[in-house]
């Protein structure tokens, strides 16, 4: 479904990604792990459209996306969620997940469809009681959950999500990782960066692991946890 | 022709002084404190119009001026930092809101301070007349007073690029300048530091508007055409880059005379064209990383 | 959505709005011409400011260039207003605002925050300067006379295009296109990301908002006699705007057009007797403004009413308590 080949990111004369190569089939969850700064997020701003490439070519569903704008790669479907949540703020919850609908496909959505949509990804996430409250007044736990909301109402078939577990206690983890589990079941791929490894070792069926922009492994989350190079990174640092 | 060049490069460095004096000013006050002060004209309108009325009406040397006109703008710039930049700073939570905010406020600023001196001073043209003997040099005739306005300008930018360089206080203020949330884990007074910066580029400005009194006409609405060219020397130099602001002028000043000389009534519209290629181009300046 | 008070309060406004505007195309009939030449300037900085919220209010990139597209205006009307119609001229004088901010918006949007102010102020003093130049070196003149149009026709241009904008803005607003500028104004990236083609939506919407101020510079140039490039491209008119929506407040259509309108008049009373003291004026009501006023003058009025009614309440709730407590004593 996603084939990246050899792609490259430089930042000034830093290489921040270099030379990556994988490819993420359907119904996927993969896993994207590494130390800090180790270019996962760098990694999914390119996948996103959000930076040019330097060298090397995304594909998805076959058509090339590496160059495409972001909001025509979103409308080609894929989604994502941020680092730092980006949720607008000063908007009510609900119109905060029905932009995702209203601007997040190739063919036009009426606001009534928009509303409905809205309305049925916030009950997905646990958020239906708070549709009328400013974005910025809920909790950054649920911050999260709005900005998935929000990238499930653009209907996409693969989702970027960026650290959604950090900061949340094991409760909203084990909340979360049903989440992703649900959005799988739904036919949805998943690409996600994560550092709660309970997270990524109990939902990913594959895990990449990056490190100072270079791609060191990559396998199940058994082979993963058994490599003596992935430990040595983890470890030696 | 050669006697020609040598005038359009002096003259290009004798405003390119000015113009790195200003732009060192305002490079402290957006660089450091993040305020895109665009009443930075009207500081310099005001030491101007205070070393002329010190001039005309007590006879005190300009050059004596520069050591009272420099603490004067020092504190008006330092207090409204403290009160009104501060204010704005906690009411839009810093970010992009209070560059937003502290900018138009100090659009305010310009209608305010402008206004006061032409009900003052008057709106009138004004001059006084200071060393004004030609000096030749090389066979190019400059007034005595452009090339003191020049010597001061270098001296002053010196100096304080010394005490950034070589003080503790330099050093916290260059630390701000970096990382304001850092210095102030590190012990840096964020908010004592931030005015001082304010106010050490009112201060500049101040500086520059006494030395600019020596040689050039006067008037109230003189402020924003330096504003202008001060813009544009901060993003020629880089953001925040006092050596690169300094170095900026000089250049600014030469492509001014270089124009001129070619066709005078262009070096504005030159300088615009040189601002927007550089925003377009190459928004982080020609020193900038 | 609150939709029930929105509409409930929609009829009340709507009510009002023809009320208003039934008396506004009456006007000429019963008034002198100077009060008639008075709403004209009203509606000139109404118009203007109007425009500037459509696309700096929700965006939140502050646009200085006002007087440039104002200037377009005014200069299209001198040079074209012997040869072609008023009407034409007009929409003229807005196409080439228009087409100005479709290229400046292309170049610029993808500047952040400040660099887009600073460049976009550096256009007015760019075309005025040029225009100087151009003038002085290549036709020998300087300034232009400009044909004089009836006041009462002026009066009625402006009228339309003021209801015509008010409609734009209006239907813009409660547009999806309102809800993603306002998203681009809180955040671009991930506005992007969900599939909003901010650079589309941006330039289109600066092109829309300069085109209004160019229509007004050049139904507003029939009024002055002469212009020259410093009368045409005065930096005030980039800052009027700013300031007016800032002292209206932004939250509401109509926050505006009361700023605007409050110192429209504020000027007409001052500025010919008191010229400094009200550019005085002018600095501070602004300063005072970003300081206390975060949602303008139409904030502050909400917030008194709140405070009002909750007093209301408050009271209310007393007496009863007292009548309450009166009767517990005559039953003891």
């Amino acid at each position: 479904m996603l084939e990246a080949a050899k792609v490259t990111k430089y930042f000034g004369g830093m290489a921040a990604v270099s030379n990556v190569d994988f490819s993420v089939s359907q119904g996927e969850i993969v896993g994207l792990i590494g130390p800090n700064g180790a270019g996962k997020t760098t990694l999914f701003n390119l996948i996103s459209g959000a930076l040019p490439l330097s060298s090397g070519e995304i594909r998805f569903k076959g058509r090339k996306i590496s160059g495409l704008k972001p909001h025509q790669i979103c409308r080609m479907g894929v989604a994502r969620t941020f680092q730092l949540v980006k949720v607008f703020g000063n908007m009510p919850v609900l119109q905060n997940v029905m932009l995702g609908s209203l601007f997040g496909r190739e063919h036009t959505v009426s606001p009534a469809e928009a509303v409905r949509e809205a309305r049925e990804a916030l009950e997905f996430v646990g958020l239906a009681e708070y549709i009328n409250a400013p974005a910025k007044d809920l909790i950054v736990g649920n911050q999260k959950r709005l900005e998935m909301a929000r990238a499930i109402a653009t209907k996409p078939e693969l989702l970027l999500l960026d650290e959604l577990m950090a900061g949340l206690n094991a409760t909203e983890v084990s909340e979360a990782i049903d989440d992703v589990k649900k959005l799988r079941d739904r036919g949805i791929t998943i690409i996600m960066i994560e550092h709660v490894m309970k997270a990524i070792m109990s939902v990913c069926d594959r895990i990449i692991v990056l490190h100072h922009g270079e791609k060191i492994a990559e396998g199940t989350p058994q082979e993963i946890a058994a490599s003596s190079k992935v430990i040595e990174v983890y470890l030696g640092e | 022709m050669v006697i020609e060049i040598i005038d359009i490069f002096l003259s290009g460095l004798l405003m390119g002084g000015i113009y790195a004096l200003i732009a060192v000013g305002l490079s402290m006050q957006y660089g450091v404190a993040r305020v895109l002060n665009v009443s930075h004209g009207e500081f310099i309108m005001l030491g101007a119009f205070f070393t002329w009325s010190l001039y005309t009406y007590c006879n005190i040397n300009p050059l004596l001026t520069l050591v009272i006109c420099g603490p004067v703008m020092l504190l008006i710039g330092f207090v409204l930092h403290k009160t009104l930049y501060r204010s704005i700073r906690i009411s839009s939570g810093g970010g992009a809101a209070f560059e937003g905010n502290s900018m138009l406020a100090s659009f305010g600023l310009l209608f305010v301070i402008q206004n006061m001196a032409i009900l003052i001073w008057g709106a009138s043209i004004k001059g006084y007349s200071y060393l004004a003997f030609p000096v030749n040099m090389g066979g190019v005739i400059f007034p005595a007073n452009r090339l003191v306005t020049l010597l001061f300008a270098v001296i002053i930018s010196v100096a304080f690029y010394l005490f950034l360089a070589r003080t503790r206080l330099g050093k916290a203020i260059r630390a701000a300048a970096q990382d304001p949330d850092a210095a102030g884990l590190m012990g840096v007074n964020i908010n004592q530091v931030l005015a001082l910066c304010f106010g050490l580029g009112a201060m500049m400005a101040g500086l520059a508007g006494t030395l600019l009194s020596m040689s050039f006409r006067v008037q109230p609405t003189m402020g924003l055409e330096y504003t202008l060219i001060a813009i544009i020397v901060v993003v020629l130099g880089g953001l925040g880059s006092i050596p690169g602001s300094f170095i900026g002028g000089f250049i600014l000043g030469l492509i001014g005379s270089i124009v001129s000389a070619i066709e005078p009534s262009l070096s504005l519209v030159a300088y615009y064209m040189l601002f927007m290629i550089l925003l377009l181009v190459k928004p982080t300046g020609i020193l900038g990383r | 959505m609150n939709k029930v008070a929105f509409t409930s309060r929609n009829l009340y406004l709507q009510v009002l709005l023809i009320l208003v505007l039934i008396l506004l195309v009456a006007l000429p009939f019963y008034t002198s011409a100077y009060n008639i030449m008075l709403l004209c300037n009203i509606l000139m900085y109404i118009i203007i400011t109007v425009s500037w919220v459509l696309f700096s209010g929700p965006t939140g990139y502050i646009s200085l260039a006002s007087a440039a597209f104002f200037g377009v205006g005014i200069y299209t009307s001198a040079v074209l207003g012997q040869s072609l119609p008023l009407p034409l001229v007009i929409i003229i004088g807005g196409l080439f605002s228009f087409f100005l901010a479709l290229l400046v918006g292309v170049i610029t949007l993808r500047l952040r925050g400040m660099y887009f102010s600073i460049f976009t102020f550096g256009l007015v003093e760019l075309v005025k300067h040029f225009l100087l130049w151009w003038e002085i070196t290549k036709t020998n003149t300087r300034g232009r006379f400009v044909i004089l149009v009836n006041y009462i026709h002026v009066f009625y241009i402006m009228l339309a295009i003021f209801l015509v904008l008010l409609l734009i803005a209006y239907l813009i607003r409660r547009s999806k296109y309102g809800l993603a500028l306002q998203s681009i104004g809180e955040y671009e990236e991930a506005a992007a990301h969900i599939g909003i083609n901010v650079t589309l939506l941006k330039v289109v919407t600066f092109a829309v908002s300069s085109f209004f101020i160019g229509t007004v510079g050049a139904v507003m140039a029939t009024r002055w006699t002469y212009i020259d490039p410093v009368i045409a491209f005065d930096p005030f008119y980039s800052f009027m705007p700013v300031l007016m929506a800032i002292f209206g407040g932004m939250g509401q259509l109509y926050g505006p057009v009361i700023g605007a309108a409050i110192f429209a008049y504020l000027e007409e009373a001052l500025i010919t007797r008191f010229p400094y003291h009200y550019m005085l004026i002018f600095g501070i009501i602004m300063v005072v403004s970003i300081l206390y006023l975060p949602e303008g003058l139409i904030g502050l009025l909400q917030k008194l009413w709140k405070i009002i009614n909750s007093g209301r309440l408050a009271v209310y709730r007393e007496k009863r308590q007292k009548r309450g407590t009166g009767r517990e004593q005559e039953n003891a």
